[in-house]
């Protein structure tokens, strides 16, 4: 994209622009770029200085990365990666996490495709406010929404109360602390980033394509296979990483939703860097998260590229 | 019995007639154009051909099979889309091979049918490429293909010749005529381009408001309209609200405002003291600097107001004395420079009577 945008200005700018023009356009492309290098790279490049540092118990907590008092001059130690790869706990962590956030989105597809689908095909009023009713639950702070499921799911919440009311149970049913809950508390959050790019993609498909496609003997559930779904699917590819990647690394939902014994990575991170106060460690296990999560973002753009390229 | 039979066809949407009880037989190996403005329901009624509308009330027979209820995947008809509808994700030979591919057909007779309907459109060479490299007439050829690769009974084709330049458009057109005849399938076209249903047609029916205003062949179309609305709507002509004073088997004589008295063939039809209108097509009014006409009927003096210069013909906005306007074109038969007849020149109209036509609302 920033390429494309460069090559819009070159055309623009072609002989007699104003210099004060060419500063403008100059600072209106570059503003963004400026902002994720002031707020995104700088920070990670300090994450991830710290993270070949050892800790120590003092102001800050790690060893600083030049020290002019040592032999060696610069001060790195992988100790803190190796520590990683020893101890079982991190990689569990890392495959819950990863469990949890690959059944979510599978779940969020699953739900989230006929909706978008739906919302795509109804009349244009319907269509906005039924848009309206997916965007509407971020008015609301999402820790708020996240303590109304503790509400409904405690064991004197909202649901077992009406089952115990109703007579379907006699017991009130463990809900809350439990990867149910986690799984609930994720889907239901992270449902509204499936939906939107879905959406997008399916309402921009043309509808005489799915015609052709019937036209030409396809029974409707072939023109979904054969055409609808292989068409949204820069829609489905969106809308999975937009709940992939912020769910692998949810602390909220899991701290508020989950038992003990959820083992997520994002509690690990919040437990190494307040708790143990192990900073080194806890950005080591950042570096390694974000790692991990830039192979699903590198498979979408050589997916796009392909696509774009043809065969 | 006709191979198509529309029977009382009417399609409502909220209420509101889009298709108005038409019926029309249409014959095999026909060329049939259906001509209509937009809003005059045409693509409706190709649509409910094709079945992705069911019509409110009314039958489609295809070869006496009533076929109304079925749905498009069952229909022996296929559809050439306007926005041609190619998939963007499956090469040209995947495209053109999609409907065999649905039959259950097997691969060696796919892959030798695609090559055969390709070599057709002259497309052979492209069958590995994708859609986005393609330009739109070989576009309009893949979809073309696609649809016919099935063989179906009847081709529908929904302006298919409207996104094409028009060089291509001419080249295109002569090429659908040729495939038609090879394969001898049924054509049904709807357009609102009256020069692609002329051209292509063996008839046209004329659509307005849901109905059929006139049948028939493009001449029938074009010289003998059937009331005002098709004269106007089927090429340029002047029209002129008379009083008819004068009908006998010589001709039928008007009383107009605009240019007083005017002979029309002859039509038995209208009746003395009626009020119509006299109509005469642009190039049918010869225009010339000095008098060329012995009577005073059916010839006028004016200057010429507005010039268009085509290069092949001209046409002309000329202002009579009284202040009417006609309409005329002349071919450009001589090669000048100049123009012989040109802006604010003094001419003289005039026209056969058995050009001149009386037509009624």
């Amino acid at each position: 994209m920033g390429s494309g945008l460069l090559y819009g200005v070159k055309r623009v700018s072609t002989p007699k622009v104003p210099t004060s023009e060419r500063l403008w356009q100059l600072f209106v492309i570059y503003l963004p770029y400026l902002w994720l290098l002031l707020f995104f790279l700088v920070p990670f490049l300090i994450i991830f200085k710290i993270s070949f540092s050892d800790p120590v118990i003092g102001q800050p907590p790690f060893t600083p990365l030049f020290d002019s008092s040592e032999s060696s001059f610069i001060h790195v130690t992988l100790d803190n990666y190796r520590f990683l790869f020893e101890d079982n706990l991190y990689w569990l962590s890392y495959l819950k996490s990863a469990k949890i956030a690959a059944i979510s989105t599978f779940w969020c597809l699953l739900i989230g495709y006929p909706m978008a689908y739906g919302i795509a095909r109804a009349k244009p009023v319907q269509r906005n406010i039924l848009l309206m009713l997916v965007i509407l639950p971020f008015w609301t702070s999402f820790l708020l929404r996240v303590y109304a499921w503790m509400g409904m799911l405690s064991t004197h919440g909202l649901i077992n109360t009406a089952l115990l009311a109703s007579g379907l149970i006699e017991q009130p049913l463990k809900m809350l602390y439990s990867d149910t809950a986690v799984y609930l508390g994720i889907i239901y959050s992270y449902l509204p980033f499936m939906i939107l790019p879905l959406y997008a993609s399916l309402e921009r498909l043309d509808n005489s394509m799915r015609e052709a496609a019937s036209d030409l003997g396809a029974s409707p559930y072939r023109v979904f296979t054969d055409v609808t779904l292989p068409l949204s699917l820069p829609g489905v590819i969106a809308g999975c990483l937009l709940v992939f990647i912020p769910a692998m690394g949810e602390y909220v939902i899991p701290a508020l939703l989950g038992g003990l014994d959820s083992l997520m990575i994002g509690r690990q991170l919040f437990n190494e860097f307040y708790s143990n106060r192990d900073w080194p460690v806890a950005t080591a296990v950042a570096t390694i998260l974000l790692i991990i999560l830039l192979v699903p973002i590198m498979l979408l753009q050589r997916y796009q590229i392909a696509q774009e390229d043809g065969p | 019995m006709s191979f198509i039979q529309i029977e009382n066809i009417s399609k409502k949407f909220d209420g509101v007639t889009v298709v108005d009880n038409i019926s029309q037989d249409i014959n095999q190996g026909e060329l049939f154009a259906i001509l209509g403005g937009s809003g005059s329901g045409k693509t409706t009624l190709l649509r409910m051909l094709a079945g992705f509308e069911r019509p409110s009330s009314g039958r489609i027979l295809l070869n006496g099979k009533d076929m109304t209820d079925l749905p498009p995947y069952q229909r022996p008809v296929n559809m050439m889309f306007q926005s041609y509808a190619v998939f963007p994700h499956m090469s040209v030979a995947k495209n053109v091979g999609y409907g065999l591919v649905k039959e259950n057909i097997k691969k060696p007779e796919i892959d030798h049918r695609v090559e055969e309907i390709l070599a057709l459109v002259q497309l052979s060479s492209f069958s590995n490429r994708k859609p986005n490299q393609l330009s739109g007439g070989q576009l309009q050829r893949v979809a073309l293909a696609r649809a016919l690769i099935k063989k179906p009974k009847v081709l529908l084709l929904d302006e298919p010749l409207a996104a094409l330049d028009k060089k291509l458009r001419e080249q295109t057109q002569f090429e659908l005529m040729n495939i038609q005849h090879e394969l001898g399938i049924t054509f049904i076209l709807v357009t609102h381009d009256q020069e692609e249903a002329m051209t292509l047609a063996s008839r046209i029916a004329v659509m307005n408001e849901g109905k059929f205003i006139q049948t028939g062949t493009p001449t029938e179309i074009y010289e003998y309209p059937s009331n005002r609305f098709v004269a106007d709507f089927v090429g340029s002509i002047n029209l002129f609200e008379g009083i008819v004073a004068t009908n006998d088997s010589n001709a039928t004589q008007v009383k107009t405002d605009a240019l007083g008295l005017l002979a029309a063939s002859p039509d038995a039809r209208v009746n003395v003291g009626e009020t119509l209108w006299v109509a005469i097509r642009p190039e049918k009014i010869s225009l010339s600097k000095k008098t060329i006409s012995s009577t005073d009927i059916n010839s006028v003096k004016g200057a010429v107001w507005d010039l268009g210069y085509y290069g092949n013909h001209c046409v002309y906005r000329i202002k009579t004395d009284n202040g009417t306007y006609l309409q005329v074109t002349t071919q450009n038969q001589s090669r000048a420079t100049g123009l012989d007849i040109n802006w604010k020149d003094e001419v003289h109209l005039s026209w056969d009577p058995a050009c001149c036509m009386v037509l009624r609302e």
